[in-house]
């Protein structure tokens, strides 16, 4: 699955309005994540996980700015994130499935706080984008 | 059964209650086509589906997302007996439109963002789980008569 140059074009767009609450919507879409779907929270044993937390808004920031990365090197995802998927396949393992929740609640938190930019086109392409994102990160898994 | 907490009832029935079901549905049908190109293979008798612009301006796209979300609207009137009141379609979606119930799936989460792009703050994360639940508790009871 390959993003058209429109598709990056929507991706780095509304990236730059994202980027300036990425750590309330990195914070805000895991707790959509552990709320809609509380077996996830099976891989954070060792966090708080209640609102607000200090831990959740660190790891919310963590993921978006790893998602940065993979913005600013849109045409090479695979290699901006290398080292991350070789953490997820040898060290996290956290089972495939679960990037497609975690993306279904970044695509919630942007839509919420962006909607007139959230087009149908604009949402496709992160559709896409995320989905090449969660590919990179597992396909060392096996 | 499922079992609904009367706050899960509360959160429904609320958000439901501001939802324009014409709007939503022909929105929720039309993203679903533009962001799973693929759904369309339902929908050859539709017309232009040739881009974005195209299907949200079709009007047989418009008119079957409105039918749908007020089917949807159904289950909204009947938590506590969805099982009930989808049987039929459950049968009609098997065995004579042979959709793939991964595609409720599919819709249920299109349908979710279009609601936290209406509503935004409203649409809290308990909200959210309200509704996840929802049209989880929906696929799977459109799913249920497949055979």
């Amino acid at each position: 699955m390959t993003l058209t140059q429109a598709e990056k074009a929507a991706v780095v767009t509304i990236w730059a309005k994202v980027a300036t609450q990425a750590d309330a919507i990195g914070a805000e879409s895991l707790e959509r994540l552990f709320s809609s779907y509380p077996q996830t929270k099976t891989y954070f044993p060792h966090f708080d996980l209640s609102q607000g937390s200090s831990q959740l808004r660190g790891h919310g920031s963590k993921v978006m700015n790893a998602i940065g990365d993979a913005v600013k090197h849109v045409d090479d995802i695979r290699g901006a994130l290398a080292k991350l998927s070789e953490l997820h396949a040898y060290i996290l393992r956290v089972d495939p499935v679960n990037f497609k929740l975690l993306s279904h609640c970044i695509l919630c938190s942007v839509a919420a706080r962006y909607p007139s930019d959230f087009t149908p086109e604009v949402h496709a392409a992160w559709d896409k984008f995320l989905s090449s994102v969660s590919s990179v990160l597992t396909e060392k898994y096996r | 059964m499922v079992h609904w907490t009367a706050e899960e009832k509360q959160l429904i029935a609320s958000l439901w209650s501001k939802v324009n079901v014409e709007e939503c549905g022909a929105e929720a049908l039309a993203r679903l086509l533009i962001v799973y190109p693929w759904t369309q293979r339902f929908f050859a008798s539709f017309g232009n589906l040739s881009s974005p612009t195209a299907i949200i301006g079709n009007p047989k796209v418009r008119a079957h997302g409105k039918k749908v979300l007020t089917s949807f609207g159904e289950a909204v009137k009947n938590l506590d007996n969805i099982k009930a009141t989808y049987a039929k379609l459950s049968e009609l979606h098997c065995e004579k439109l042979h959709v793939d119930p991964e595609n409720f799936r599919l819709l249920g989460d299109i349908l979710i963002i279009v609601l936290a792009s209406h509503f935004a703050r409203d649409f809290t994360p308990a909200c959210q789980f309200a509704w996840q639940k929802l049209v989880s508790v929906v696929a799977h009871a459109l799913a249920r008569k497949y055979h």
